[in-house]
C-alpha cells in the first residue's frame, strides 16, 4: 500500500483526466436550462471538490482507526495530513459554491440549509485542527484526535448529505428540488462528470501523500 | 371578433415569451473564442500539475538522502 504513494502512473492518469474534463467540459453540449445556462458546467468543477474532500476525510478516518489499533505514529501522520488536504478542498468547494450561488440563487450566502450546514461541518474540522494543536503530549494528542476524527466524519456526512435533504433547500438534490443526476444531467454530462470526480479525488490523494512524506522527514529530524 | 383577435394575439405573445430560447454561449463558441478560455484554464492547470510533479521529484531526492 505504501509503495503506491511513490508511484507516478496514477498521478499522470489523474492529470490527464482533469485535462480531458477541462476541454470536454467546456466544449461538449450541455442541457439547455433556464437560470443555470452555461453555469451547469460548474458541476464538473464544483462537485469534484466535495468528492475529493470526502475521500481524503474518509482515508483519514481509516488511518485514525488503524492508529488506535496499532499505535504506530505513521498512521496518525496520514490521518492529520489527509484532514489538512481535505480542508483545502473544503474551502475550494465552499468558495466555488458561493460564486455559483451568487449567479443562480442571487446571493453569495443566502442562509440556505446546505450552505449553513456546510459552514458548521467546516467548523467541525477546524475544531479538529485546534484540538490537535492544544495537546503537547504526542501519544495523547494522537489518540484523542483519532477518536475525535472518527466521530467528526459521520457528523459531517449527516450535516452535508442528510439534514439538507430533509428540508427545503435551493441546492439540487434537496427537499423538493430534484437532484442534478435525475433530470438535468444527461449521459454526455456523465461522461465528463465521473472522470472529473476520479481525477480530482486522486489529485487530493496525491497532495495528501506529498504532505505526509514531508511530515515523515520532519518527524525524523525532530526525533534525532 | 375584436375580442377574439386580441385574445389570440395575447395568447400568441404568451407563447412567444415562453418560446424564447435560453441564452447559451453559442456565439462565443462559433466565433471560436471559447478555445481561449479552455487554453487559459489548461495552462493554469498544466502549471499546477508540473509544479506538483516537481515537488514530488524534489521530495524523492530528499528521501533518498535521508
Amino acid at each position: 500500500m505504501m509503495k503506491f504513494i511513490y508511484q507516478s502512473w496514477w498521478k499522470i492518469a489523474a492529470v490527464l483526466l482533469i485535462f480531458y474534463t477541462i476541454i470536454a467540459g467546456l466544449l461538449l453540449p450541455v442541457p439547455v436550462l433556464p437560470i443555470l445556462h452555461e453555469t451547469i458546467r460548474n458541476v464538473y468543477f464544483h462537485v469534484p471538490m466535495w468528492m475529493a474532500m470526502f475521500v481524503v476525510f474518509g482515508i483519514s478516518v481509516v488511518y485514525s482507526i488503524k492508529y488506535l489499533s496499532s499505535g504506530k505514529e505513521q498512521d496518525d501522520l496520514v490521518a492529520i495530513e489527509c484532514v489538512n488536504t481535505g480542508v483545502v478542498f473544503y474551502i475550494l468547494g465552499l468558495l466555488s459554491g458561493m460564486l455559483w450561488a451568487r449567479f443562480t440563487w442571487g446571493e453569495f450566502w443566502s442562509n440556505d440549509p446546505k450552505q449553513n450546514s456546510a459552514a458548521i461541518a467546516f467548523l467541525l474540522y477546524c475544531a479538529y485542527l485546534v484540538l490537535r494543536n492544544s495537546i503537547d503530549e504526542e501519544q495523547k494528542r494522537a489518540r484523542i484526535s483519532a477518536i475525535y476524527n472518527i466521530f467528526a466524519f459521520p457528523v459531517m456526512v449527516v450535516l452535508l448529505f442528510i439534514l439538507p435533504r430533509m428540508t427545503d433547500s435551493l441546492h439540487p438534490g434537496n427537499g423538493g428540488n430534484p437532484a442534478f443526476g435525475k433530470y438535468d444531467m444527461d449521459n454526455t454530462m456523465r461522461a465528463v462528470f465521473y472522470p472529473a470526480c476520479i481525477g480530482w479525488i486522486f489529485i487530493a490523494i496525491w497532495i495528501a501523500t506529498l504532505r505526509y512524506r514531508i511530515r515523515l522527514i520532519e518527524n525524523k529530524k525532530l526525533s534525532l | 371578433m375584436k375580442k377574439l383577435v386580441s385574445l389570440a394575439l395575447l395568447l400568441f405573445c404568451f407563447v412567444c415569451v415562453h418560446a424564447q430560447p435560453v441564452d447559451m454561449a453559442d456565439q462565443l463558441r462559433s466565433s471560436g473564442k471559447i478555445y481561449v478560455v479552455i487554453g487559459t484554464i489548461a495552462i493554469v492547470f498544466a502549471g499546477l500539475a508540473v509544479y506538483l510533479f516537481s515537488i514530488d521529484r524534489r521530495l524523492k531526492k530528499v528521501e533518498r538522502e535521508d
